[in-house]
This record gives C-alpha cells, structure tokens and sequence, in this order.
C-alpha cells in the first residue's frame, strides 16, 4: 500500500521531516557529478564518511549530484554558510573536519582570484557562482539523489500536490502556457503548445516523455539535473501528464552512465513507494506509470520520432514531421515529448505561477536556461542564468575567459548541428531567437569557446564527420550529402582544396537542409553555413594555398 | 578466461531469451542484455534470439549493425574509449587517440588478436571538464596526454 | 470519403481524402519523378526525388509527396528552381555510385545533372530499399536487409534465408534500378551456399519459370 494516500498525509510527512532537521548541524556535500566523479570524488566522500563516523551525531555527510562548477572539482561544499571547498583531496578531509567542527574555514582550498589572488569563500561571493540564477540546479549541493527525503526537505512535490490538489488539467495546462515555456532540447518550440495539441488528439491512450538522450556533443546539463534531482524532472512529469490526460510515462536515457541509472530506478522505486506515481495518486484519482528506457549508442535516438520508434524496439528511424508525434508516437499514441530542462520547470511554474516566470528571462525566451560551458575556457562547468543574459557574462563572468591566456576567437553553440560566432558578437543576449538569427541557436545549450589557435575548417571537418556516423542512412539528401561535404573539408584540410569547392559545398548545404527527412540532416549543414558567414576568409585562404593561386 | 565466461555466459543468454520469448518488441531489450552478458553478439545467437522472439533474422542483424553498442565480434579484456566530444576534440583528442592506436596497435573498432584491447572513440561521455578523457574499463582518466595515456595502457595486461 | 480539391502545377485537382499528393497528382495526370516509391508498397520517403513545394495557410514548405497528405485548398508546385536544383543535386549524388543506372540517366538529362560531379564511389547500390522492402512487406521473407547505417549502409542478402527462398523468387531483381541486388545475389551465393540454390522439384523447363535476371549489357566506357 503506498505511504501517502493523501496530500494532506504528504505535508504532514514533510513537516515531520524538516522538523527533524538542524539546520545548524554541519553538513559537508560532496559532489558526484560526471566530472568530479571522474575524479575520485568517491574516494574523498569514502574518507569523509570514515571521519564523520566515529564523531556520531555531530557532523553530516551527503553525497550529491552536479555543483556545477566542474572545473576545478572534486566540489565540496560545507552548510551552514555555503562554504565552497574545490580540488579536494581525501588528504584534506581532516582538516576540514576539525575546521567544521569549530566554525572555522580551511583557507587554502577556498576560491582564489586567478589575478588579484583575492579570496571567496561562500557560494553568493565566488564568482562562478555569484553570476548565475540558480533556480534548477541550485538545489544539487542540497540533495541526496538515493534520498527522496532530501528532495521532500527542500518542498519538492508541493508542486505536484498543488496541482492534484487546487488545479483541474486545464488549468495547469492554461499556467504553463501563459509561461511561455519553450524547449529546452534545442527546438525551443512552445511546450504548453505541444501539451495542448496531445491533449486534444482524439485517443485515450496517451503518453508522456523524458527526452534524457543529451546526444548534443559537450552538452552535460542534462546528465548533470537527471543525476542529480531525478525527482525534480518526475515531478515535472506526472505534473504534465495530469494536464495532458496521459496514463504512461517513459523516460529515455542514456545506457553508458551507471550512477544515472542508478539514481533513476530509485527515484521510480522511491516515488512509487511513497504513493507519487501509480494508481490514484495522492487520493487524486489520477494514475500514472513510468518505464525507463534506454538509448543503444547513437544520435539520432535523440531525435523525438526516432526515439520514439526506439522505444517501440524497431531501429530509430525518424519519421517527416506532418505525422506530429503529438497526435501519433508511441504505436501511433499521442505521445509528448519535453527535454529533461523543460520538464524541471515545470514544479517551479505552478507552485510561483506563471506571472513570476515571466518575469525572468527575454521578451520572448523566459525563465533561466542551463548552459554546460567548455572548451578553451578557464571555469568550465554546468551554470544557469537567466535568458537574455549577454553571452559576455557567460564568457568572462562566471567563465573567468579563455584559458592560457589566449583570445577568444569564436563561441560556439548547438554541438554538430549549431553554429559559431566570432568573438566581436560576444555582447548578444542569450536568446532563442536572437541566437537563431545570428546563426548559433542555443541548442540543448552546450557553449563551447574557442581561442586564437582553433582552426575552423578541422572545426567544421569534425563535427561534420561526427554527424556522418550518427546518421541512419535512410534518406539520400543526409547520408549521400554529409558525405560529399566531409569528403569535401577532408581535402581542405588535407591541403587539397580544388576551386569550386566552396560553391559545390554552398549547393550542398542548401540541399540538405531542405531535402532531409529530420533535423539531423537539415541542420548538418549549420555550422559550416556560419563558418562561411564569419569566417570564410580562412576557408577561402586554404583552398587558395593549396592550388597555388594568389589569395 | 573465456572458457569460464562461455559456461557462464550460455547460461545468461538462455536466461535472457527465454525471458523476453514472444515478444518481438523486446527485441533490442533483449540484445542490448545479452550484449552486457556477452560482451558481443555471435551470429548462432543471434539467430536463436529471432526464432524465440518471432522477428525475422534479417531484421535481428539490422539491428545488431545499426547500433554501435553492439558488437559482432568478439571484445578484447580491456575497453578503451577515447571521448570523441567536441570539447575532448578541440583539448587534443585527437593526438590522445593517435598514441593510443600506436600503442594498442588497433584502429577504433578493433580487437586485437590476444584480445586484450578494444579501442572505441566516439560518443561525448558528458566529463567535458577533465577532457581529453581515456576510460579503460570505466575507469575515467581526465586531462590526458598522449605520455600519460602510454602509461595507463600499459598497466592493462 | 471526402472530397479534397487541391491545386496542382495551375490546375484544380479533385481527390479523395486519405491519398498522397503523389497519388493525387499521379491521378490527375501529372508527372512527379520517383526512384524508391512502388505502388504494392508503403510509401518510404527515402529518396526524396518526389519532393514537391507546397503553399499552405500562407507558408511555402518542400516535402516528399510520396507521404504528404493531400489537404484542402493547398497549392502545390511539382517543379521551380528550388525543387529543380534539389532534384539535380540528389541525382548527382547518386550517380556517383551508378553513374550509368538508365533511370538515373534519364533523369540526369531532364534535370541537367552532371554525372562527375562529385566523387565516385561506385557501390552501384543507391538505398532505394525497393528490395528489402519487397521481400518484407509482400513475399514477408526478409531474405534481404539493411546493414549498418550511415554513408556505410549496405543491402545484404541473409545466406541463410536466401538460400532457401531466393532463387525461386528472384522477383526483386526486376525492381532493382541499378542491377545491384541480383548481382548481390549471385555474390553472395558463390560465397556463401555455392552450387546449393534451392530450385523447385520439377525441371525449371518443366515449370515455365523463367529466370527473372536482367540480361546485362555492356556499357560504352
């Protein structure tokens, strides 16, 4: 039987919680995140529990998910007081202890200025940090993600009781519409939208989505929130199947991250336990069950209908999209389907209403958006700020620059189906839009710097050839374009560049990108089409050299 | 070693077949399980995978070939991955990879013949921050030069 | 059914609801090029030669009308430079892999693609699926599948199947436009199961079944 058979039973268990907590009481989060864990954060969480043990009551240890801040991990950080702690050794553990334990801070492993040498010790003074809005991932250092407790300590699910509670489907439907809440897996299409058109498909049966593929290259946002705050993105989701009217739910993630599967059947196995999913849930009368399902290995299963044909288990061959998998998906089913970061907003639009979201962000890009910043940049990490937000900020503010003291010679945005810019552009606002007109739409959100040394056409060479192997091969345009196209940037970069070259690969670029049957090869041809908008020079200077003619 | 893990492994693969026996739609569950058991997917296995499970055997190689997480032959001891993510490339992934195939002897997808190695590059693994990144065996090694990485292969036997 | 009227290249075409553009316009008389399309099977969308402009609500979009339903009050263009230029580009893209395919050819012509183009890669196959597709869907033996995917992706007859089913059948290799798949037959038999073709009890005299290879002839140089 589940725990709960009641909102009121549920609060009743929150307060229970909360009460049972000390917010006084030392904690010590250490971070286990993709990075970090890369980086034996496990060993230090080990020897911090070793040396907590003994000390009883006095001091917590919680392992989380993302900080964020994944440069310069492993991450710890100390409550009260949001002491940051980077590059932390099991050596270090110690002294932390012994500093915790008088109120006291380890002064050489705080942040230090990479100029000044000026220090920073809580979270709102570091830099990284104190640029960043962070109303998604904010709650990571906070939360246990094998802990459902934790999530119900910071007022997760009072979303999901809200709404089951206060609001009919219509009405949370109407809420996320008004927010204006676009996709955050690279479409940025309007999901109260998408809601509404599976709503309204005529089946009964119906589904709902996770798109956790995160496929785009350099793009970690994702893994870092679904790892993390599991919970946070189901909560979204039940609340959006209640609007929808859906009976399932599937989550799509990927095969190759233990820890992430992990903490995701947990979260279901919790969630279910605790009477969150399933039959009648919370005395609603609503029901709701969720599968998880894998990706095998490829791209293009990020692509909404090929995942969808995925989770059928045919081959993830991607329908045209005037079949609109929200009126026929899943085994023909309207199915909806929203990224991991669309469905983590949802809790926060219907608990603070969709006026407050829109207070947040651009005229037509509202809310925050998590950007996985990288490259040649000195902070490199998971970071969140508000849209509209100039790309300056991300860059220099929160990102300390480029590394090895270059300059900055291109941002790029989008991953294999995204664009560069040049770095003169870097005071454009971060924008669905604006960015789409510049060339270098957001995507899922991956920002990639480049600096002085980066040769853009090996840039355009290798996302292009990262893109012929993830193609299924099912339409000519994409399989037999991309591949004259990479044939074609192989030889310049090879140094065989022929006259003509540049036009073959114009006529190339426009075919493909009208005559593909899904945004994979659509948009294969983005980044070298803003290659030839900012930096054609270099193109044309190679293909120059190589037959010998005077540029 | 492989000896033991073919006794082991039959008795995996029946288990697996016989739980997913009918239902065609479970298709890539079922390969994607074997596949974790086997570490590859011999074609007499394959076969026995479509007449259990009601699709067609063409259809079960289709699959088997189109998915890069399935292998048609046999793996080596050691996985090595070189992250092929754009970050990895532009910190020097590509140097990272020449070394390890000079090492190892072996291009990305191959085995070599003592089945210690199998070199795969490809897939953003999402630690953008410690690239470029070697995983052996999922063991993550971060901020790799083509020297270090010399020194990781070779502690592999 | 309902009755749909849609405009075709200027002219008013009457359809039923449920049909293709494809359909309608091959009713009405209209010509629109296709290399993957086969009236006993699905409709695949893979070649995308049928692609077509389409004027809808205000809104020009290019889409295959091999699949794209015929809708009310919608204008579509079967040719324009854009359609012309896509049509031009794909054939030259696969004449790189058959540059002498006689359908291909005559499209070459119609729509001025250069053979040399791009580089020659000559794998004679060009993915049309009409093979795979045939012996999936209508003779449900799938002797005959997809491998791998991407730019590598290839047609391969199952040696175990094939040589069970295939040569009593042949009917594949008259919907072949590049000749490829029986001669991918043929390769895989001398390969796989030489001399072991599974042929009817009766003499193939006997049963008036006659070999439905295409007599290949010799190309100019």
């Amino acid at each position: 039987m589940p725990r709960f058979q009641s909102a009121a039973e549920l609060e009743a268990y929150r307060a229970q919680i909360l009460a049972g907590r000390n917010p006084a009481k030392p904690c010590i989060a250490v971070c286990a995140g993709a990075a970090c864990d890369g980086m034996d954060s496990a060993a230090v969480a080990a020897a911090f529990v070793a040396a907590a043990a003994p000390l009883g009551d006095k001091i917590e240890v919680r392992t989380t998910g993302c900080h964020g801040y994944c440069e310069k991990g492993p991450n710890v950080v100390v409550t009260p007081g949001d002491i940051c702690y980077f590059e932390v050794q099991p050596t270090d553990v110690p002294e932390i202890i012994a500093a915790t334990l008088k109120g006291e801070v380890v002064e050489r492993l705080v942040y230090k200025d990479p100029n000044t040498g000026a220090k920073a010790v809580h979270m709102h003074e570091v830099p990284f940090y104190k640029h960043q809005t962070r109303l998604l991932i904010g709650d990571n250092p906070k939360i246990d993600p094998m802990r459902i407790d934790d999530y119900l300590a910071v007022g997760g699910y009072a979303a999901l009781v809200k709404a089951l509670s206060e609001m009919t489907p219509d009405q949370v439907l109407d809420e996320v519409k008004k927010a204006n809440l676009r996709g955050r897996g690279g479409g940025g299409f309007p999901a109260g939208s998408k809601w509404e058109t599976t709503k309204n498909a005529p089946e009964k049966t119906k589904y709902v989505i996770v798109n956790g593929h995160e496929g785009e290259s350099a793009a970690f946002m994702d893994r870092a929130m679904l790892t993390g705050n599991p919970h946070k993105i189901l909560e979204g989701l039940i609340i959006g199947a209640y609007a929808i009217g859906a009976q399932k739910g599937f989550m799509y993630t990927r095969h190759d991250m233990p820890l992430l599967e992990k903490h995701v059947r947990n979260a279901l196995a919790q969630a279910k336990e605790y009477g969150l999913l399933g039959e009648n849930i919370l005395g609603s009368g609503f029901s709701l069950e969720v599968e998880l399902h894998f990706d095998v290995g490829i791209f293009v299963s990020g692509e909404s209908s090929a995942l969808m044909r995925s989770i059928e288990g045919n081959p993830p061959e991607p329908r045209p999209k005037y079949i609109r998998t929200s009126v026929s998906g899943i085994w023909d089913k309207p199915s909806n389907l929203n990224n991991v970061e669309t469905w983590a907003n949802v809790p926060q639009i219907i608990s603070k209403g969709a006026e407050w979201f829109t207070s947040i962000g651009s005229e037509k890009s509202k809310g925050t958006k998590l950007i996985s910043l990288s490259g040649n940049v000195v902070n490199s990490g998971v970071v969140e700020v508000p849209m509209g937000t100039p790309l300056r900020t991300l860059v220099f503010d929160i990102g300390g620059g480029v590394r090895d003291g270059k300059t900055l010679k291109a941002i790029h945005f989008g991953g294999a189906m995204g664009g560069s810019i040049p770095a003169d552009l870097i005071d454009a606002p971060l924008d669905f839009d604006g960015m789409s007109k510049l060339g270098a739409p957001i995507g899922a959100g991956g920002l990639l710097l480049m600096d002085e040394d980066t040769d853009m056409v090996e840039v355009a060479r290798y996302l292009m050839d990262f893109l012929t192997k993830e193609s299924c091969g099912k339409c000519v345009p994409c399989r037999e374009g991309m591949k004259q196209m990479l044939q074609i940037l192989t030889r310049i970069t090879e140094g065989k560049g022929k006259q003509g070259d540049i036009e073959r690969l114009e006529d190339l670029i426009q075919v493909t990108g009208v005559a593909s049957l899904c945004a994979l090869g659509k948009t294969s041809g983005d980044p070298l089409k803003s290659m030839f908008r900012y930096f054609k020079p270099e193109y044309e200077a190679r293909i120059a050299a190589a037959s010998g003619e005077p540029k | 070693m492989s000896k033991m893990c073919e006794k082991a492994c039959e008795k995996d693969i029946d288990g697996i077949i016989e739980k997913y026996r009918g239902q065609p739609s479970s298709l890539i569950h079922a390969l994607v399980e074997i596949q974790h058991a086997n570490h590859w997917l011999p074609r007499e296995v394959m076969q026995r995978v479509a007449d259990a499970l009601e699709v067609p055997f063409g259809q079960v190689l289709q699959i088997a070939s189109f998915y890069k997480t399935f292998s048609l032959t046999p793996k080596g001891r050691h996985e090595v991955h070189v992250c092929g993510g754009m970050t990895c490339h532009l910190r020097g992934a590509a140097k990272l990879l020449e070394k390890v195939e000079e090492v190892t002897g072996l291009k990305a997808g191959e085995t070599d013949a003592e089945s210690r190695f199998t070199v795969e590059s490809g897939a953003c693994l999402g630690s953008c921050s410690i690239g470029p990144e070697l995983i052996v065996d999922g063991k993550h090694y971060g901020r790799m030069t083509p020297d270090k990485a010399e020194a990781v292969l070779n502690s592999y036997k | 059914m309902t009755e749909i009227v849609l405009n075709i290249d200027g002219q008013d075409v009457k359809a039923k609801a449920g049909m293709t553009v494809l359909q309608a316009a091959q009713q009405a008389g209209i010509t629109i090029p296709t290399l993957c399309h086969h009236e006993k099977l699905e409709a695949f969308g893979g070649c995308r030669l049928c692609m077509v402009e389409v004027e809808s609500r205000g809104w020009t979009s290019y889409v295959v009308s091999c699949l794209y339903p015929v809708a009310k009050d919608i204008v579509v263009r079967t040719r324009s430079p854009k359609v012309d230029n896509i049509r031009k580009v794909l054939i030259e893209e696969l004449l790189a892999h058959a540059p002498d395919a006689p359908e291909l050819v005559k499209m070459a012509e119609e729509y001025g693609a250069d053979r040399n183009r791009f580089e020659r890669e000559a794998s004679f196959c060009v993915l049309c699926g009409l093979c795979v597709r045939y012996c999936d869907e209508v003779k449900k033996k799938n002797a005959v599948s997809f491998f791998d995917n991407g730019s590598v992706r290839q047609i391969a007859f199952v040696p175990e199947v094939a040589k069970k089913e295939c040569w009593e059948c042949q009917e594949c290799f008259a919907l072949c436009p590049t000749s490829y798949a029986q001669a991918a037959y043929l390769l895989t038999e001398a390969l796989a199961f030489p001399g072991q073709r599974k042929t009817p009890v009766k003499r193939a005299e006997d049963l008036a079944l006659k070999s439905r290879m295409i007599p290949i002839t010799p190309v100019a140089m």
